[in-house]
């Protein structure tokens, strides 16, 4: 199952202080769905407030992102540049 | 798409041509912010806060409102209260509460300069006559302007609202402490206890603005059907479409915004500060208004970035293994929440392998300007502190400082400690560049001394869009949604005429309006030659399958059997036929006979840009007399991906090297204790000149990212990073003096002299 990180406190904070977490979910859609059903209020934290970085790759919005049994999803705040 | 992550028989990516918009620019024919004239058009003028804290009482406009010449006086009154509401906008967060707050002062004051009204006249000597006979009763109220001392329990409060977010248990009571984030992986006290050497350090920088040449200034016009244009310099049309709509409560679909030529932004203009005023003002008087903020406003009231505090502990083993990092980053906002607290944090040691960490941070309000991005937003902060105490360390270990970063660095696999593991990056490549470049063995003399830093920033892709259009004639235009500041229709057009096979010359870039595209986010992030040129890429080769479909339906054969070479149409074997390479120019002539126009528009949410890593080499001396640093020579080494037109690559490490070193040496924002900021003007507020500063060498190393057309990374942001640290850790080469506050000005380096020699 893909594996997600959360490496800040505010994430770690809804999902009861763990680190890392491993939720059932063929696309970043329904991992989003999945943690909002196991921590509510996480989902929406992620889906408003967070980016994700799959496999390295940071996504700024990765709804349609498939997701494979080896998947690393890190959930980080939204990057923004000068 | 068939250029992503590097191709090799490149004609046109990676030379050097001649940017489309230089001859406009230097001639002076370039329509910046304030040069747009329209019949009838008002001058608008801002009344500001004299004050660093204080509640306002009472704002009579009556005797403003009658001075003859004068159409329009208006406060916040004029427009919608907006509630708390943090949304998406661009490419990070904005809290509309507060950016309609600072546009226009509600209630109370935060800061000198605060805007509190704004009146549109017939002449600018008629609004300026006018803003004095605006009344204004203040309570004037007790100020904090210092980061820390806005910490402290008994700070004046900024906002009554505002209570700690990030905290368990929520608190009960408000504060100037608007966030506290944490990342943290492994377990730093057992990283600690593995160490054999430790070192611990506190830095501080100050408040720093982006200095662009050109003020902050727009044109509004109301049209009486309510359909509105606003002509103005920005990072982003579509930001001030959506902002401007949203904090005065109109359809988005009411409001063209059309982007002015930008003389500089460095992120300082990845928001708005006059547009939706001017167009209230229009709306009043009927009349086309014009805001053009003076250099002392744009000091006063434009974000500048935070100043913060850095508190840095690192442990390692005698043979320079990082065991532990413990980093504190508390950083100004301004007057309301919002510093680049993330990216500090985040930032501070990525280019690290280190598997216990600990960062925490802090975001905190105070009698300040709202900050706003500035190049890297945050990373120079966090990076000041650790990469000091990485300087510190090595000298600790007599170990050489770049040896100590490549016993650490970051390469394929390594998670930082804000979760996320690198790939593709070239770091360690980058090290060895500057390990083996002469300038690092050349010999230093006397007062002299030298510094390396390193520095990482994510780079980011986002919303975006693009178009090319064959012209009849064979030529080719490129359209983008997102403003040119640093050379990015040059990049884009050499991407389209690469993939065109058309000459540069043949390829005309064009940056449009709202109207004209589709949405796309700010140019920030280094991201524009980067998304928007996957857009442009992916538009171009949907026009070569338009192309090789109009040569099929010439030479009446299928379309499979047409390749595209050299810009031309040549038929894919012998089998398809004996024909003639057809050129583009000649299928654009034949576009009406085989199915009208030609061209393409891609959108994406363009995602994979590949971080970048910077190693910078300062050498210096120390005047002892006078405390004076003078820059003797600087190398820049950067992972640039590919550079897509190299000398525009160089300017960016140019440009962003110049700006740390004034952050390094000179710049900072001093307030009297009234809470008056002291220096709003290039006399008093020094930014270096072209005459402080060597030739910056750099160095372009080349490792590309699979995930861009051509390999590229975004390249504008990462050199700032390392300045700060660079220099202080050439100075304490220099005179053996660890400079941790910055800036490193002569009376500051001067004190610490004596001190030292006491």
């Amino acid at each position: 199952m893909p594996t997600v990180v959360l490496a800040g406190d505010a994430a770690r904070a809804l999902a009861g202080g763990a680190a890392e977490l491993t939720v059932a979910a063929t696309s970043f859609r329904r991992l989003v769905t999945e943690l909002d059903a196991r921590f509510p209020g996480l989902g929406r934290l992620v889906d408003e407030g967070m980016a994700v970085a799959i496999d390295g790759v940071i996504f700024q919005d990765a709804y349609a992102v498939p997701l494979t049994e080896a998947s690393e999803i890190v959930l980080i705040p939204k990057i923004a540049g000068g | 798409m068939t250029y992503m992550g590097g191709k090799s028989d490149l004609r046109v990516v990676g030379t050097r041509p001649v940017r489309p918009d230089g001859v406009d620019k230097v001639t002076g024919r370039a329509n910046f912010g304030a040069d747009l004239r329209l019949p009838g058009m008002l001058e608008g003028r801002i009344k500001r806060s004299p004050y660093a804290h204080a509640r306002i009482l009472r704002i009579d406009t009556t005797r403003a409102a009658a001075l003859k010449g004068v159409l329009a006086v208006v406060t916040s009154a004029d427009f919608p209260e907006i509630p708390y509401e943090e949304a998406i906008s661009g490419d990070g967060f904005v809290n509309y509460r507060y950016v309609s707050g600072n546009m226009l002062a509600r209630g109370k004051v935060l800061y000198d300069g605060h805007a509190v009204a704004a009146v549109a006249a017939t002449s600018a000597a008629i609004a300026e006559e006018a803003l004095d006979l605006i009344e204004i009763d203040y309570d004037v109220l007790p100020h904090v302007i210092d980061v820390e001392a806005a910490m402290a329990p008994d700070a004046p409060l900024l906002h009554d609202d505002l209570f700690t977010a990030g905290l368990t248990p929520p608190p009960t009571a408000p504060s100037n402490i608007s966030k506290r984030i944490a990342f943290n992986i492994g377990d730093v006290a057992t990283g600690f206890a593995e160490a054999e050497v430790m070192v611990e350090g506190r830095y501080t920088t100050q408040a720093v603005h982006q200095g662009y040449i050109e003020p902050h200034a727009c044109v509004a016009t109301w049209g009486a059907d309510g359909q509105s244009t606003i002509f103005s310099s920005s990072q982003g049309a579509f930001m001030v479409r959506s902002l401007t709509a949203k904090l005065m409560g109109l359809d988005i679909a009411n409001i063209r915004a059309v982007p002015a030529e930008i003389g500089g932004g460095f992120g300082g203009k990845t928001t708005i500060y006059l547009e939706p005023v001017a167009l209230a003002l229009s709306r009043k008087a009927g009349r086309p208004v014009r805001i053009v903020m003076n250099r002392e406003e744009v000091f006063r009231a434009s974000g500048p970035t935070s100043g913060g505090v850095v508190a840095v502990k690192l442990g390692a083993k005698r043979d320079g293994t990082l065991t532990a990092a413990q980093v504190t980053v508390t950083l100004q906002a301004g007057a309301f929440p919002g510093s680049p607290l993330g990216p500090a944090c985040m930032c501070a040691l990525a280019m690290y392998d280190i598997k216990n960490v600990a960062i925490t941070g802090y975001d905190v309000v105070s009698n300040r300007p709202k900050v706003a991005a500035y190049r890297a937003p945050g990373a120079p902060i966090g990076s000041f502190g650790a990469e000091s105490a990485m300087d510190e360390l090595a000298r600790k270990l007599g170990m050489d400082p770049i040896a100590l970063r490549q016993k650490n660095a970051a390469r394929e696999g390594t998670r930082t400690a804000y979760g996320v593991t690198h790939h593709d990056i070239g770091f360690e490549q980058t090290l060895a560049a500057a390990k083996a470049h002469p300038h690092y063995s050349a010999p230093l003399g006397v007062n002299q001394g030298r510094g390396v830093a390193c520095g990482f920033w994510f780079n980011i892709g986002g919303e975006s869009a693009a178009a090319v259009h064959i012209n009849e004639d064979g030529t080719a235009s490129v359209v983008s949604p997102n403003p040119d500041i640093g050379g990015s229709r040059a990049s884009l057009a050499m991407m389209a005429a690469e993939v065109l096979g058309l000459p540069y010359e043949k390829v005309r870039p064009i940056v449009a309006d709202t109207a004209s595209i589709p949405v796309s986010g700010m140019t920030g992030g280094s991201r524009v030659t980067f998304a928007i040129g996957t857009c442009v890429v992916a538009a171009s080769e949907k026009v070569v399958e338009q192309l090789k479909q109009r040569a099929a339906m010439i030479w009446d054969i299928p379309p499979d059997a047409v390749e595209w070479k050299d810009g031309q149409a040549v038929p894919a074997g012998p089998n398809a036929g004996g024909f003639d390479p057809l050129p583009l120019a000649a299928i654009a002539a034949k576009s009406a006979r085989t199915g009208g126009p030609i061209g393409a528009e891609v959108t994406a949410n363009v995602q994979g840009a590949g971080a970048s890593f910077a190693v910078h080499i300062c050498d210096l001396e120390v005047d002892r007399e006078t405390g004076r640093v003078t820059v003797l020579r600087y190398t820049a080494l950067q992972d640039v991906g590919r550079a897509i037109h190299p000398s525009y690559v160089e300017g960016q490490l140019q440009g962003g090297v110049a700006q740390g070193l004034g952050w390094a040496l000179n710049e900072e924002y001093v307030y009297s204790a009234e809470g008056r900021l002291e220096n709003p003007g290039f006399l008093d507020y020094r930014m270096p000149v072209a005459s402080d500063l060597p030739m910056i060498a750099t160095v372009l190393v080349e490792v590309p990212n699979p995930r861009a057309p051509f390999g590229l990374r975004g390249v504008a942001e990462v050199p700032i990073v390392p300045p700060t640290a660079a220099v202080a850790n050439a100075v304490r080469s220099a005179i053996g003096l660890r400079m941790a506050d910055l800036p490193i000005s002569p009376p500051k380096l001067l004190a610490a002299l004596d001190v030292a020699a006491a």
